[in-house]
C-alpha cells in the first residue's frame, strides 16, 4: 500500500516533480500537498461538486476523481495558471457581476467557465447551465454568476 | 466635498484572492509554521443511530502503518458535559457509554498522514448492544425509551415550562364561522456549506493553545475549548481563516473541534482534522426538523380572528440550539404580518436519534412564517378568496412606531402592504393569474402555479451590541478589528466603506482583521442578520470618534483650537478651517501619535437598542407537469425591505443566495432517514443539493424603510430570501394543482409528492 515512486506532472506549463507520494493519491490531493497549490477546493471528493475543477489536456475534470499518477504527460491547468498578474476577463466578470461570496466554489467555477466559452464562445442560456451545472454554490444562488458569464459572452462577442 | 459612498454599488475588494489562487481556508494552512509536521485525527464514528457501547477493540488498529494513537472517551478521560439549554442532557464528547445518532464521533484516530487515518477506521471494532431508534418525532415524543435518561422524557424543552399555557384546543374557536385545520411538516434540511468543518490546533511552548477555526463566532469558541482542555481562557489563542460558508451551522465548536487541543497534548504535536462530506453530511448540524399543527379561524369575509400552532421540534441526538429556535424565534413570530387578535403558540422540543439540530439561514423565523403563510392559503381557499386578497385584509397597517403583536413581540416598523402591492405589481400577480385561467380552461398537461408570502422576522436579536476598533498605520492606512465574522457575507468591503466614509481614507486602504481573539478579544460574531446593524455600526461610530481624536492631535501640530480643526474627506487630511494650505495627512498624524508613544487608534463597543424586523413580499410562479409531478420554478419576485441599503451589490447577493436555499428547501432538499435511523442522503449525490440548473430568474424588487434602531438605519437581509422565498415557492406548487383537489403538500415538492397528491386527489 505504500509503494511510492517519483514521477512528474506538467501543471500550469511547468514540469514538477511528485516526491514521497503513494501511488494512489489522487490529482487533487497532489497538486494541494505536495505541490503547494492550493487553489483548487475539495468540497466532497466525489465528484458531485466542481470545486476541484481542472482542465487536463483541454477537458475539464474533478481533479479529486484523476489519479495523479494517471496525468503524466497530459497537460494540467488549475486556477493558479489562469491569471498572469492581471485578471482575466472571466475573473473580473465574477467581480462586477457579485458572484463571488464565501468563494469556496470560485476557483472551480473560474476554470469551468473559462473551458466553456473556449469550447463555444457563444452558448445558450441553457448551455451555459447545463455547463455550470456540476459546480456547486451554495451562497450565490447563481443568478450572479450567470450574470457573469452573460457579460463575458457580450464582451468578446464585441471584440 | 464628494458625495457619499454609502449607499453605493461597490464592488468587493476581497474577490481578486478568490478569483486567482483560492482563498485560504482551514485545511490550506500547508505553510503554518505552527502546525510543521502535523498529525492528523480521523473520528471513527456510530454507525448505529441508538445503542449501548460494550467494547471497542482498537488492537489492529493500532498497529497499522502510520497510526500514531488512537484514543477512546475514556482514554482521554472524558467527562459528561451538559447541554446549555437543558442541563439534564449531559454527553462526553466521544460517546462513552451510549450512541445516540449515526455519526456520532466515538474514537479518535492520529495519524501521519489522512489516508493512514481513514484506513484504521475499518480496522476499529466498536460492539454495541442496539437499542430502538426513535426517529419519528411523535413516537419519540410518546416512547418510554429515553436518549438522556436524566431527562425523564424526550421531550427536553417546552414553553408550557417557561410558564407560558397551554394550547386549548377546538373550543378556541367556538366563534369562528371558518375554520381550516392542518399538520405541516417543515422538513429537516442539511446546510451544506461548500467548505466542511476543518480545525487545527498547536501547544505552544509558552503553554497557550492556537486553534484554527472553520466558524462564524470565534470568540464564542473560547470558552469550551478552554474547557475542554482545562485551562484558562487566557491561555486558549483562535485563530478564523477565510470560511467557506456556514449558514448557521457553524456558529458553535463541536465535539470533534473541541477535542484537538487535547489530543495534540497526549501525542505532543500538532494535530489537523478536516472531515469529509459525508462526514459533514450527519455530523454538521441538520437545520428546520418541525412539525407543526395549525388551525386557523375567521369569518367568511376573510378576516383571521383565531390562530393557534403547536410546533414541535425536532432537537436531533444532543440539546443543541435547534431545541431553543422553537421558543425563542418560531413562537414570538406566530403572528407573521398579520393582525390576529387570538394567538396560542405552544412549543415542544423533542429528542430523536437524528443528527442535532442547529440554526440554519433563517433559524425558527421560516418555520413560522411557513407554518402562517401555509394557513392563510388554506383559509383563503377555504372561503374562496383570493390568497393576496385574504392576506391584505388581516395585515398590520403601515407604523412607524413599535407595534406589539398579541404574542407579546415588538416590531420596529414595518410597511407590509406596500411590499405585498410592489410585488403584486412587478411580478404582474394578476396577469399571471389570467395565464393560470386560460391554462385551467385549456386543460393543459403543465399548469401555472402562483405563491404569495409575505413575512417579518427578526434580525439582529443575538447581541446588545458589537466590538469595533479602527487604527491607523504609520503608511497611513487603516485597519479595522472587528468582532463580526465575514465568511462570505462582504465585510472586507461593507466595513472599509463605512470606514472611509467617515475618515476620508480610500477603501482600498483599508483592511480588515476579523476572527482573531488576541488581536480582537471581544465579538459576537456573525448570525443572525446581525452584521451590518451591530457590526457594521460599530464600525461607523468608532471611526467617527477616531476622527475626533485625530483632529485633536492635529490641533496639537497645527496650534490651533481643535473645534477648528476639520477634515477634508476627499483628500483624507485636516487642517484649520480658513486655512486649507496647511495639512495634516492621517500617515502625519499616526507618525506623530506614535512618536510621543502613542497610537493613532480608537477601540469601543457600541450598544444597539434592540433587534429590527425587516419584511418584505414574494411571488414565486412555477409550472407543474400534472402528468409527472415535475415542477419548474420559472420566476421569483422578491421585494425585501432591510432598511437603508449600505451596498446594493452586497444586498442582492443576499437576497439571490436567500432565495436559492428558500427554493431549495421548497422543491429538493430533505435529510432523510430509514426506519433504524441510517442517513440515507449522506453525500452530496443522494441528497438533492440545489443546482444551477433549477434555480429561477430572481427579480429583486427595492423598498426601504429605516430603522430607527442604529446609525445606519439597517436591518439584517442574510436570512429574509429565505423566510420569504420557502413559503411562496411551496404554495405556488400547491396553487398549480389546487383545481385539482390538491389543498396541501409537504416540502420537499418532488415530483412524487405532487404526483401522489393529484392521484389521491383524484
Amino acid at each position: 500500500m505504500s509503494e511510492t515512486e517519483i514521477y512528474s506532472l506538467r501543471v500550469n506549463g511547468k514540469q514538477r516533480e511528485v516526491v514521497d507520494s503513494w501511488l494512489g493519491e489522487s490529482l487533487l490531493y497532489v497538486l494541494r500537498e505536495r505541490l503547494g497549490l492550493p487553489g483548487s477546493k475539495g468540497a466532497c471528493e466525489q465528484g458531485e461538486c466542481g470545486s476541484c475543477t481542472v482542465v487536463i489536456d483541454g477537458a475539464a475534470v474533478c481533479s479529486c476523481l484523476v489519479l495523479a499518477a494517471s496525468a503524466v504527460d497530459a497537460d494540467i491547468k488549475t486556477i493558479e495558471g489562469f491569471s498572469d498578474g492581471e485578471l482575466t476577463d472571466v475573473q473580473q466578470a465574477f467581480i462586477d457581476e457579485g458572484a463571488v461570496q464565501c468563494g469556496f466554489c470560485t476557483p472551480g467555477l473560474i476554470v469551468a467557465v473559462h473551458h466553456l466559452l473556449e469550447n463555444t464562445p457563444q452558448p445558450t442560456e441553457i448551455k451555459v447551465k447545463e455547463a455550470l451545472s456540476g459546480n456547486l454554490c451554495r451562497c450565490t444562488g447563481y443568478g450572479r454568476i450567470f450574470a457573469a458569464v452573460t457579460r463575458v459572452i457580450e464582451q468578446r462577442a464585441q471584440q | 466635498m464628494g458625495g457619499s459612498i454609502l449607499g453605493n454599488r461597490v464592488l468587493r475588494k476581497e474577490d481578486p484572492k478568490f478569483l486567482t489562487e483560492g482563498g485560504k481556508y482551514v485545511d490550506d494552512l500547508l505553510d503554518e509554521p505552527l502546525l510543521a509536521n502535523a498529525l492528523h485525527v480521523t473520528y471513527a464514528r456510530s454507525t448505529v443511530a441508538h445503542g449501548k457501547i460494550n467494547s471497542i477493540d482498537v488492537s489492529e488498529a493500532s498497529q497499522m502503518d502510520g497510526i500514531v494513537a488512537i484514543f477512546t472517551g475514556a482514554d482521554l478521560d472524558l467527562q459528561q458535559v451538559p447541554s446549555a439549554f437543558n442541563p439534564m442532557a449531559t454527553r462526553t464528547l466521544l460517546a462513552t457509554d451510549k450512541v445516540r445518532y449515526v455519526g456520532e464521533p466515538v474514537v479518535a484516530i492520529v495519524s501521519e498522514t489522512r489516508s493512514q487515518g481513514e484506513d484504521a477506521l475499518d480496522a476499529i471494532i466498536i460492539d454495541y448492544d442496539v437499542l430502538p431508534a426513535l426517529i419519528d418525532l411523535e413516537k419519540a415524543m410518546a416512547s418510554d425509551l429515553h436518549l438522556y435518561e436524566a431527562c425523564g422524557s424526550n421531550v427536553v424543552f417546552d414553553t408550557m415550562v417557561l410558564g407560558l399555557p397551554d394550547n386549548t384546543g377546538e373550543a378556541y374557536f367556538a366563534d369562528c364561522e371558518v375554520v381550516v385545520k392542518g399538520r405541516f411538516m417543515n422538513q429537516r434540511v442539511a446546510p451544506c456549506p461548500l467548505e466542511v468543518r476543518g480545525a487545527a490546533a498547536s501547544w505552544g511552548e509558552n503553554g497557550r493553545l492556537t486553534q484554527w477555526l472553520s466558524t462564524q463566532h470565534a470568540q464564542g469558541a473560547v470558552a469550551p475549548i478552554a474547557a475542554a482542555n482545562g485551562v484558562e481562557e487566557a491561555l486558549i489563542h483562535v485563530k478564523t481563516p477565510d470560511v467557506g460558508g456556514g449558514f448557521g451551522a457553524k456558529i458553535g465548536a463541536y465535539p470533534e473541534e473541541l477535542l484537538l487541543g487535547p489530543i495534540a497534548k497526549r501525542v505532543g504535536k500538532p494535530v489537523r482534522w478536516r472531515e469529509t462530506r459525508s462526514e459533514s453530511m450527519v455530523a454538521l448540524g441538520h437545520g428546520r426538523a418541525q412539525l407543526q399543527y395549525v388551525t386557523i379561524g375567521g369569518n367568511r369575509s376573510g378576516k383571521v380572528t383565531h390562530y393557534q400552532l403547536w410546533a414541535i421540534q425536532d432537537s436531533g441526538a444532543w440539546v443543541d440550539m435547534g431545541t431553543i429556535l422553537a421558543p425563542f424565534m418560531t413562537r414570538p413570530m406566530s403572528s407573521g404580518v398579520y393582525d390576529i387578535p387570538n394567538i396560542e403558540c405552544r412549543t415542544t422540543s423533542v429528542v430523536t436519534n437524528t443528527t442535532p439540530i442547529v440554526a440554519y439561514r433563517g433559524a425558527g423565523r421560516p418555520e413560522a412564517t411557513a407554518a402562517i403563510e401555509r394557513a392563510m392559503d388554506m383559509f383563503a381557499a377555504k372561503i374562496g378568496m383570493d390568497p393576496a386578497e385574504v392576506r391584505r385584509i388581516n395585515l398590520i397597517p403601515k407604523f412607524l412606531e413599535p407595534h406589539t403583536t398579541v404574542v407579546g413581540q415588538t416590531y420596529d416598523v414595518g410597511d407590509y402592504e406596500t411590499s405585498l402591492n410592489k410585488a403584486l405589481e412587478v411580478s404582474d400577480y394578476a396577469g399571471w393569474r389570467e395565464k393560470q385561467k386560460a391554462a385551467r380552461a385549456r386543460g393543459d398537461v403543465k399548469q401555472l402555479g402562483i405563491g404569495v408570502s409575505i413575512y417579518v422576522e427578526i434580525t439582529g436579536g443575538v447581541g446588545n451590541g458589537e466590538a469595533a476598533k479602527v487604527e491607523i498605520l504609520d503608511n497611513g492606512h487603516a485597519l479595522i478589528y472587528t468582532g463580526t465574522s465575514p465568511h462570505g457575507q462582504g465585510h472586507a468591503t461593507a466595513w472599509a466603506m463605512l470606514a472611509s466614509e467617515q475618515t476620508g481614507i480610500p477603501m482600498e486602504k483599508i483592511d480588515l482583521v476579523w476572527g482573531d481573539t488576541d488581536l480582537v478579544p471581544v465579538g459576537t460574531g456573525t448570525m443572525g442578520s446581525r452584521s451590518l446593524q451591530q457590526g457594521g455600526n460599530a464600525v461607523f461610530a468608532v471611526s467617527a470618534e477616531l476622527v475626533n481624536k485625530a483632529k485633536a492631535v492635529a490641533a496639537r501640530l497645527l496650534e490651533a483650537n481643535e473645534a477648528d480643526i476639520v477634515l477634508d474627506k476627499d483628500s483624507a487630511a485636516f487642517h484649520v478651517a480658513g486655512t486649507p494650505a496647511l495639512t495634516k495627512t492621517w500617515s502625519e498624524l499616526a507618525q506623530a501619535e506614535k512618536s510621543v508613544g502613542g497610537a493613532l487608534s480608537h477601540s469601543d463597543v457600541i450598544g444597539v437598542t434592540g433587534a429590527t424586523f425587516p419584511f418584505g413580499a414574494h411571488v414565486a410562479i412555477v409550472e407543474v407537469d400534472t402528468e409527472t409531478g415535475k415542477v419548474t420554478h420559472l420566476r421569483h419576485f422578491a421585494c425585501d425591505d432591510a432598511g437603508r441599503v449600505l451596498n446594493p451589490l452586497l444586498l442582492e447577493g443576499q437576497i439571490h443566495g436567500g432565495v436559492a436555499q428558500g427554493t431549495a428547501q421548497a422543491l429538493l432538499e430533505e435529510v432523510v432517514y430509514d426506519t433504524d435511523g441510517n442517513p440515507t442522503t449522506s453525500n452530496l449525490m443522494d441528497y438533492a443539493f440545489i443546482s444551477a440548473a433549477e434555480l429561477p430568474s430572481i427579480d429583486v424588487i427595492h423598498m426601504e424603510t429605516p430603522t430607527p434602531l442604529n446609525l445606519l438605519g439597517a436591518k439584517g437581509i442574510g436570512e429574509s430570501g429565505t423566510i420569504g422565498s420557502t413559503p411562496a415557492v411551496q404554495s405556488a406548487v400547491i396553487d398549480a394543482v389546487s383545481h385539482l383537489g390538491v389543498d396541501h403538500i409537504d416540502m420537499p415538492t418532488t415530483p412524487q409528492r405532487v404526483w401522489e397528491a393529484i392521484v389521491a386527489a383524484n
